[in-house]
């Protein structure tokens, strides 16, 4: 498929731990990795599957409008979302749902927005600076670069404070790579030099159009033509996932400029529950990806490494009771009042939007009473 | 404090240093700002006074400033970003009507975007294609924007000030033909709220309303009117999003006849919905049907054809005429 002779990778596909020159500069960061941290790599991914089943269950059992499969993806996202820092900032894609979990976002606020209940709805400081989904493509990367700017005039960079040095962590897919903002967003991080790295998920369907469609070269040879620095990862290695992106924060966070990794992985699903992937693409694409399935592949290095059969069950029993309880919150949740529609809109009065409330409730208490 | 005599061009540049100067997280960001001081100089000598941290010369794509310009007030900035011509503002479309007008509303409460772009529009200066378009319906149609056009030097000084203050996104409209005429700018005193529409002459007969460019139009129409006994008030907009109808409508009472003149065209413009909206509040009062002068509705021809597509003296006089014919 798209690995290429440059695809750094750490875990084989069978579990087993595979070493090159090209990741000799990587294994530091994955050698101090403690067995809890190793846990909660494979605790995380297992309760994000679970807990996407569910949420693709609830769309088709009409609970929500549309649900976003991150099936497949987790290491990507597992292994990344650890390596950031509590004080660094990420701007997710939209199906980052593994991510924000990490970061200590509730994940019923995700559900919430797919019920159709809100647009975002969650404040970036009190979820670990995880922001906001973006489902404009690529918009969110410049976001992110100005965000980045921003911690590089506030002198937040290069000062060699680990508690000081600041980063932002951008999430993207091979669809975006075509959209002008995404390429805007490299030339301005070049620019400016942003303690900025940008992770594609390379999940090889931009809804039903292959990546071949969007490049006749790999996705991560172009950001060296904007002069950043790019790896190319086996996506579905947790541990690869991770010590791309530890080494790339820390070339960030020390002035060394934008950074930029390319997760090769694959969507397993559809791309919402809207589109069904038979009519576009083969089983034995799909069977491929299987075999190198990103859960299964660190269990068998756990179970390599001696871990016990009761920590499994212990997190298969978790993954069912977290998917359990946020389906009973689904449930639970009600649509708001209909005049919140005007609230936020700005941030100060503004006579348009309370006109307008006050005409829908006038109108609303116009039916009080009446037949 | 004193009172001087400044271009509108000069009294921005004026405007930005104060704010600058009160607000170390004013940045200006845009195309061409720093050494050069802009195309239309309105950022000069600026970049030598606070330095290329916060003025900065922008690589040359729309989308990329007003994006990045969100991320850096996401950290706690307020960018100032100059758009060079009204016709290259749409590169930036995306990111200001998907994003900038909508991340405060998305994040319910828990975001402020105080983003000021500036844009120069109009026509009158016998430029090329892209360069003399009047692009504000487009943003007004966007919930979540700010729209303001100064006609006037002290409007400028004052209004680029209170922009840069606002805490919701603002398009700032700078009228390019009235960048040079110099006027006096009281530097003691704004005299109007950022959102206040206010009559600039009073009169009996018709009222006029305008903004920035036209509002000087507006002012000479007047001035040939009064000499032939027609008596008009003339109402400046000043605020696009939202419009302050109040002055308006009190003015549309006494005098009962209303037309609005723009630049723009007038197909589904701001001029559109001052007809409607006045028609709706002030439907007893009116003697004649609410009257536009604008633009035609085709593209922004060649330079030497502006003199025919945009309205003027003689043409807003002959829409008071109809509306006096009633």
């Amino acid at each position: 498929m798209s690995y290429t002779p440059e695809t750094l990778q750490l875990l084989a596909p069978d579990g087993t731990r595979v070493a090159s020159d090209a990741t000799e500069a990587y294994l530091p960061y994955v050698d101090a990795l403690t067995e809890q941290q190793l846990r909660e790599f494979y605790r995380t991914m297992s309760v994000i599957r679970r807990f996407d089943i569910e949420a693709g269950n609830l769309q088709r059992q009409g609970q929500l409008a549309l649900w976003i499969p991150s099936l497949g993806q987790e290491a990507a996202q597992v292994g990344s979302g650890f390596a950031a820092r509590a004080h660094d900032h990420i701007f997710p894609a939209y199906r980052e749902h593994a991510v924000g979990h990490i970061r200590g976002l509730d994940v019923v606020q995700i559900i919430k927005m797919l019920r159709g209940l809100t647009h975002g709805g969650w404040n970036p400081a009190e979820t670990g600076n995880f922001h906001l989904y973006t489902l404009v493509i690529g918009s969110q990367t410049l976001h992110a670069t100005g965000y980045a700017m921003g911690l590089r005039f506030d002198g937040l960079v290069g000062t060699g404070d680990p508690e000081r040095d600041t980063a932002v962590l951008v999430y993207f897919g091979d669809g975006a790579t075509s959209q002008g903002d995404v390429n805007e967003a490299f030339v301005f991080a070049q620019s400016y030099q942003t303690p900025q790295v940008f992770f594609l998920q390379n999940n090889h369907w931009a809804i039903s159009v292959p990546v071949r469609v969007q490049s006749r070269t790999p996705l991560f040879h172009r950001p060296r033509g904007f002069g950043i620095p790019s790896v190319q990862i086996d996506g579905n290695d947790v541990l690869m996932s991770y010590a791309a992106t530890a080494a790339s924060l820390d070339a960030a966070r020390a002035g060394e400029g934008p950074q930029f990794i390319e997760a090769l992985t694959y969507r397993m699903g559809a791309h919402t529950t809207s589109d069904d992937p038979t009519k576009y693409r083969d089983d034995d694409e799909l069977h491929y990806w299987q075999e190198r399935d990103p859960i299964s592949r660190f269990e068998a290095y756990l179970r390599g490494l001696g871990e016990s059969e009761a920590f499994f069950t212990e997190v298969h029993d978790e993954a069912e009771q977290f998917a359990s309880e946020a389906r009973a919150r689904t449930l639970a949740l009600e649509p708001p009042a209909a005049e919140s529609m005007f609230a936020h809109v700005y941030s100060q009065p503004h006579p348009t939007m309370d006109a307008q409330r006050q005409a829908l409730a006038d109108y609303e208490a116009s039916f009080e009473g009446g037949a | 404090m004193a009172t001087e005599t400044l271009t509108m061009a000069k009294a921005l540049t004026l405007g930005l240093a104060a704010a600058m100067q009160a607000d170390d997280k004013v940045i200006l960001m845009g195309e061409d700002i720093g050494p050069l001081g802009g195309v239309f100089r309105v950022t000069e000598g600026l970049q030598q006074q606070f330095g290329a941290h916060r003025v900065l010369d922008t690589p040359l794509a729309e989308s990329g400033i007003v994006g990045a310009a969100i991320g850096l007030a996401m950290r706690g900035y307020r960018p100032v970003v100059e758009i060079q011509f009204d016709g290259f503002i749409f590169p930036a479309f995306d990111q200001i009507t998907t994003q900038l007008a909508k991340l405060t509303a998305r994040h319910e409460g828990a975001l402020q975007l105080p983003v000021v772009i500036r844009v120069p529009y109009g026509g009158h200066i016998g430029a090329v294609e892209h360069h003399q378009e009047s692009p504000e319906a487009y943003f007004a149609h966007t919930a979540g924007l700010r729209l303001v056009s100064p006609a006037t030097p002290h409007d400028a000084y004052w209004m680029i000030q209170q922009a840069i203050a606002s805490t919701d996104p603002v398009m700032f409209f700078e009228p390019k033909s009235r960048y040079w005429p110099k006027g006096e700018v009281d530097l003691g005193a704004a005299g109007a709220e950022l959102h206040a529409s206010r009559v600039v002459r009073a009169g009996n007969d018709v009222t006029v309303v305008g903004h920035g460019a036209m509002v000087s139009m507006l002012l000479d129409a007047a001035e040939v009117a009064a000499e032939e006994g027609t008596s008009i008030e003339v109402v400046d907009l000043r605020s696009l999003s939202p419009i302050d109808y109040a002055p308006l409508l009190d003015s549309v009472r006494r005098t009962g006849r209303l037309v609005v003149a723009q630049e723009a065209p007038g197909s589904v413009s701001i001029g559109s919905e001052i007809a409607a909206t006045v028609t709706e509040k002030a439907f007893y009062s009116l003697e004649a049907p609410v009257l536009r002068v604008s633009g035609y509705d085709a593209p922004f021809p060649p330079a030497k054809l502006e003199g025919a597509y945009l309205p003027d003296v003689d043409r807003i006089l002959h829409a008071v005429d109809r509306a006096l014919a009633y």
